[in-house]
């Protein structure tokens, strides 16, 4: 029996989808079997990220509603044998699928995938409501902005009433900022929500040039945002990885040369 | 006379006391009781002054009966009235000054609100957006950063007291107050708030006993 995780954040446009499709990803670059499930019915946009748009077939609610078997839906990725996708419906809405009907898809496929991590739309109404339905735990994403925090907040406190325990992604950090004290300090944010910190996620323009790409972005291990997903995924399988060092960039060309030379 | 016995007069070390019953009309208790005075016990109510306890059980009266209770009494000359106690204002009393203290674990988070009859200790954090509502006074051994409301049903002389005050909104009866426009006061260590002449103030919470004035009991050496 697999693992259920539900990608969530409250507040919209933090990094849901990307993270979901990166963590993913990761994860079957592991040599995990993973289904990433879209639940943004009539938003829908993990294929889009994955670069799979053009071979969905059948999607979620295609399946709940028994117009095909769950097999059909799926959608293999192009790069992994083992890493499929249940794409979201793009015509119907988040009222077309009832809660009871998204987890007996999510049992049925963990049945078959050791995970399966589910990316949730943004908000807490119906939509929330399906995502979470299924999941044994949570990751929720946020950027050191108040307002995101403050919506991960009001999630966590959801989850927690759902008996789901959730875990924290803290993305776009722009070390820059953190330095001259703008940004939200990560131990601020870990203290405000009081929840096990999975990651630290660096702000990465890669990350926007793969994702119009299609194509995640860990998959290119020069992304720094890249090392950061490895490192959840690794993380998520229960190794014990440290967090990475966030201003490695600004130590220079000659700083590293001599940690090469071993005089640094 | 009723052939039911209403009032029962017991001797005790200090004196009298009387112990009314508490189910029947008020006007049947004034008459037994002057009947009593009068006519049956006369020869053990005269003589020596004697002190006199009025035990009224669970009814609940006004002082306009109390002063009829008391008038029939004094009638007699030599009883002193000591008190007159009703089990009912007793328990009142102790409802008004420490009702019911609820205690609670846990995380308020964004969204989530705590309403309670009575006090409430919490155990934990009250994040931004997130609320306590209580008719009594609030106390937060944590962080208490949303917005908490005590005597949300009128009473003045409540507080909110947190190891870390630093609230989106206090409110306190029909007062709503908002740091720091309102009050700023040093690291917010170890603060309450509270009405005065209608206006909220923090102060340090070892300031507290002075607006108590709670009797203080040292033991030890």
């Amino acid at each position: 029996m697999g693992d259920a995780i539900v990608v969530t954040s409250g507040k919209g446009g933090v990094g849901k989808t990307t993270t979901s499709a990166n963590v993913g990803t990761a994860l079957a670059l592991l040599g995990k079997k993973v289904c990433m499930v879209d639940t943004d019915i009539g938003l829908r946009n993990l294929d889009v990220v994955m670069g799979l748009e053009n071979r969905i077939v059948y999607d979620l609610v295609d399946v709940a509603e028994g117009r095909c078997r769950l097999q059909q839906a799926l959608v293999k990725d192009k790069r992994f044998e083992e890493l499929y996708m249940l794409p979201a419906a793009q015509t119907k809405d988040k009222h077309d699928v009832t809660p009871e009907q998204v987890r007996d898809i999510v049992l049925e496929l963990k049945k078959e995938f050791d995970y399966v991590i589910i990316d949730c739309p943004a908000g807490i109404e119906q939509g929330f409501r399906n995502a979470v339905a299924g999941a044994d735990h949570a990751i929720v994403v946020t950027t050191p902005e108040n307002a995101a925090v403050r919506d991960a907040d009001r999630v966590i406190g959801l989850l927690e009433q759902s008996q789901i325990t959730a875990k924290l992604i803290i993305n776009r950090i722009r070390p820059a900022m953190l330095k001259t004290g703008d940004m939200l300090e990560i131990d601020e944010v870990c203290q405000v929500l009081a929840i096990d910190l999975l990651g630290i996620v660096p702000d990465d323009e890669k990350v926007i040039k793969s994702a119009n790409a299609g194509e995640p972005t860990v998959m290119d291990p020069s992304s720094r945002a890249a090392i950061a997903y490895r490192n959840i995924a690794r993380r998520i399988l229960g190794d014990m990885v440290p967090l990475m060092p966030l201003d490695e960039k600004s130590a220079g060309m000659f700083k590293r040369f001599r940690k090469f030379l071993g005089i640094g | 006379m009723t052939d039911k016995q209403h009032i029962t007069i017991k001797g005790v070390k200090e004196g009298l006391v009387f112990i009314l019953d508490d189910r029947c009309e008020f006007s049947a208790l004034l008459d037994e009781l002057h009947y009593k005075l009068e006519k049956t016990h006369q020869q053990l109510l005269t003589g020596p002054l004697m002190h006199v306890n009025v035990k009224l059980g669970s009814r609940e009266t006004t002082d306009e009966e109390k002063e009829q209770i008391k008038s029939v009494l004094r009638q007699q000359g030599n009883l002193l009235i000591q008190s007159i106690q009703s089990d009912a204002e007793l328990q009142s009393q102790t409802e008004a000054n420490q009702q019911e203290l609820k205690v609670m674990t846990g995380i308020i988070r964004s969204g989530q609100v705590i309403t309670h009859d009575g006090s409430l200790l919490l155990l934990g954090d009250l994040h931004p957006g997130g609320s306590i509502i209580c008719t009594g006074d609030i106390y937060v051994m944590g962080t208490l950063a949303g917005m908490a409301h005590a005597g949300s049903e009128g009473r003045t002389d409540v507080i909110i007291a947190a190891s870390l005050l630093k609230p989106t909104q206090l409110r306190i009866a029909e007062v709503i107050s908002r740091p720091p426009e309102e009050w700023l006061t040093g690291d917010a260590a170890m603060e309450y708030a509270f009405l005065q002449e209608g206006a909220m103030q923090v102060d340090k919470t070892t300031q507290l006993f002075r607006m108590r004035r709670e009797p203080l009991v040292y033991k030890g050496v």
